[in-house]
């Protein structure tokens, strides 16, 4: 049985302090049964604030056309996909942790993987918004979904990759938040059960679905995770392959390239964990979360960031040496003269991606810098700076010069209402953010009192003097025969 | 639904827990349910209950969804309204891939988790018995349905002496009604149950 498993001295608990199961409830539900601090105030309101800044983008764009953004006729594609690869990208992170990490047997997934989760799901939100607004006349955006209609009926095409796009966000979003919320079931149960006040058990014994913690339901809830773990594993994989090839299976200088789907995937990854260290970092400190989002959680993303900080770097040479070696004229002219001279329009931003995302993260081969958290927040939003002008750089410089010099574009920048919707996707992020931080259980409790016992430091201590009594011993006393 | 009587053991160590449930079992009391505030790997099989089937209900669905997508697009691009892609190939497989994956991974999943729920009988306003409150934040619950043979004191003193700290008798309806938790409206009468 697990919770008594033999578990190596070698690992660094996970747990920190004397905790039993009764605390670990109290410390971690403690925040949500609390008056909202004034920190939290100040933070709702200023992401309403920029939420509302992006409704009245919004809606200019939709009164007045897309024509409101610089987008033109060669630029056709500019902050507004941007926006939405980078948001995708973030999301990637919440599911490698709830699921493959839940497939390698990685108990430290345990303390961050329900706000990873809940970040998935809020990112994929924000992502979904820029293609839905950018139709233009967005009341006939249920035109991309297949159904038997009255216009012929008309089909969308099922071989482009635009509508690929479609299923995957649909579906990954419709996954993530299955997964994220049957883990919540019994989390909303122990709130539901020691709640004082009427409406909190009103509100929590409808979110809780009736849970009791039936040993029957324990056992569908477990084979239920790891098969959706099954599922999400590839889905994550698809999703931001799919996004690749949105540009990658188009004719486009840059676009055109086969390393896509690796390289997204590992810079979304790459992001991903850079925007879970940001929230994660403020959230333990702020809600005193510090117990179970500890060091080491911070240690072993940090490892996650510079092996995915390089897997993209090396994608980024590769692209560069493929360019000179395919010896294609206009992909050749797209690397050196867009990107890598420093002098033309967008020179600059390839520097800042390479900077951002290659040279900066190289910092966390020091465990030093790895533990330390001021290093690691700011490098955090280094990295997600880096990522988005990534994108940036895929997009935009690879179209802003087109094949003919007379369709050239003039220098773009976006317009306040392009950055006003991407103030107000902000907006709409840390909104929910904060609502989930003040009424949800920002870690999984059921999940932590699962390894409690084993990665515990307490525990930990306790399975060091057994093991000096004696091996035979310490199996005898702990196993038992199923 | 059935209105029985039920003695309940509360537990607080899973290390007492387990040898309970076996010494309760092989004495021939019929254990009801185990409540615990967290997965325990094994006390299904010390419980005697069987694996769940929920991953073929998985596989199932995900075939659906496959057959779905390739059905759907097949039928569409080749018969219903045969569009002309730059004299591509009308059954375009390799170009389906995608959607086809999306639409296994999105049945599957879907109805794995209402399967779940219908199973568990989990839904928004379903309201059952609780016999510990605390059986959500540290204490596991063991109950045994007492049958008209059951001598209850007896079935007491033995769960004390498996190790059970808190032992209490309970009438109590085993399905589900709906109702919400702020309010104590039980459908049931424990009038009239010994």
């Amino acid at each position: 049985m697990a919770a008594f498993r033999y578990e190596s001295q070698v690992r660094p608990g996970l747990v920190d302090g004397s905790k039993d199961y009764h605390q670990v409830t109290e410390d971690i539900i403690g925040p949500i049964e609390a008056a909202p601090t004034r920190g939290w105030w100040i933070g709702f309101i200023i992401s309403v604030a920029c939420l509302i800044f992006g409704i009245i983008s919004v809606t200019t764009q939709v009164i007045y056309g897309v024509g409101q953004w610089n987008l033109q006729k060669t630029i056709g594609w500019g902050w507004d996909i941007t926006n939405f690869v980078w948001w995708v990208g973030i999301g990637h992170a919440g599911t490698l942790i709830s699921a493959i990490l839940l497939l390698f047997r990685q108990q430290w997934r345990t303390g961050v993987n329900r706000a990873a989760e809940a970040m998935t799901i809020f990112a994929v939100m924000c992502a979904g918004q820029f293609p839905i607004w950018h139709m233009g006349r967005v009341w006939l955006a249920f035109f991309i979904m297949p159904y038997p209609n009255t216009r012929g009926p008309l089909w969308p095409n099922f071989n482009s990759p635009l509508l690929w796009d479609v299923f995957a966000i649909s579906t990954y979003f419709t996954v993530s938040l299955l997964f994220w919320y049957s883990g919540l079931l019994p989390d909303m149960a122990t709130i539901r059960d020691r709640a004082k006040l009427k409406w909190r058990k009103a509100f929590y014994g409808v979110a809780a679905f009736g849970w009791t913690g039936s040993t029957k339901h324990w056992q569908r809830h477990e084979a239920l995770s790891l098969v959706l773990a099954g599922l999400s594993t590839p889905l994550v994989l698809s999703v931001h392959t799919i996004v690749s090839f949105d540009f990658a299976t188009s004719v486009i200088p840059g676009w055109h390239t086969t390393i896509f789907p690796p390289y997204f995937v590992a810079g979304a990854v790459f992001s991903g964990f850079a925007m879970v260290q940001t929230l994660l970092i403020v959230t333990r400190k702020v809600l005193k979360l510090e117990d179970y989002i500890t060091m080491e959680h911070v240690d072993v993303m940090n490892k996650i960031i510079v092996l995915t900080g390089s897997i993209v770097g090396v994608a980024y040479l590769t692209e560069l040496f493929i360019s000179w070696y395919g010896q294609n004229k206009f992909e050749g002219y797209e690397f050196a003269q867009n990107r890598v001279n420093i002098f033309s329009p967008y020179g600059w931003s390839y520097y800042l991606m390479m900077g951002c995302n290659v040279l900066s993260p190289q910092i966390f081969w020091f465990r030093k810098m790895r533990r330390n958290l001021t290093v690691t927040f700011f490098m955090s939003v280094i990295v997600n700076v880096g990522m988005w002008f990534e994108r940036f750089v895929i997009i935009v410089t690879s179209i802003y010069r087109d094949y003919l010099p007379s369709s050239w574009a003039t220098y773009y920048a976006p317009s306040i209402w392009e950055i006003g919707f991407y103030v107000g996707t902000f907006g709409l992020f840390f909104t929910c953010y904060f609502l989930f931080i003040k009424f949800f259980p920002v870690i999984a409790v059921a999940e932590i009192k699962h390894i409690l016992k084993q990665a515990g430091n307490t525990y930990k201590e306790k399975m060091t003097e057994s093991e000096t009594v004696s091996v035979e011993e310490f199996a005898h006393e702990h196993a038992h025969a199923h | 639904m059935a209105v029985k009587k039920f003695v309940v053991g509360v537990f607080t160590d899973e290390k007492v827990l387990f040898p309970a449930v076996k010494k309760v079992r092989s004495a021939g009391y019929k254990i009801h349910d185990v409540y615990t505030p967290m997965p325990i790997h094994g006390l299904d099989h010390a419980m005697g209950l069987r694996e769940t089937s929920l991953h073929t209900a998985g596989f199932i669905y995900g075939i659906t969804g496959t057959t779905t997508a390739l059905s759907c697009i097949g039928w569409i691009f080749n018969s219903d309204w045969p569009l002309n892609f730059g004299g591509k190939s009308h059954f375009d497989l390799p170009a389906w891939i995608p959607i086809t994956f999306e639409l296994t991974v999105l049945f599957s999943a879907v109805g794995m988790v209402l399967t779940f729920c219908y199973l568990c009988q989990l839904a928004p306003f379903v309201r059952k018995h609780h016999f510990n409150l605390r059986a959500t934040d540290d204490q596991f619950t063991m109950v045994i349905e007492c049958t008209e043979k059951t001598n209850e004191a007896e079935v007491s003193s033995f769960l004390q002496s498996v190790g059970a700290v808190n032992i209490n008798t309970q009438v109590a309806e085993t399905g589900w009604w709906l109702g919400r938790y702020d309010t104590d409206k039980l459908p049931y009468n424990t009038q009239g149950l010994n």
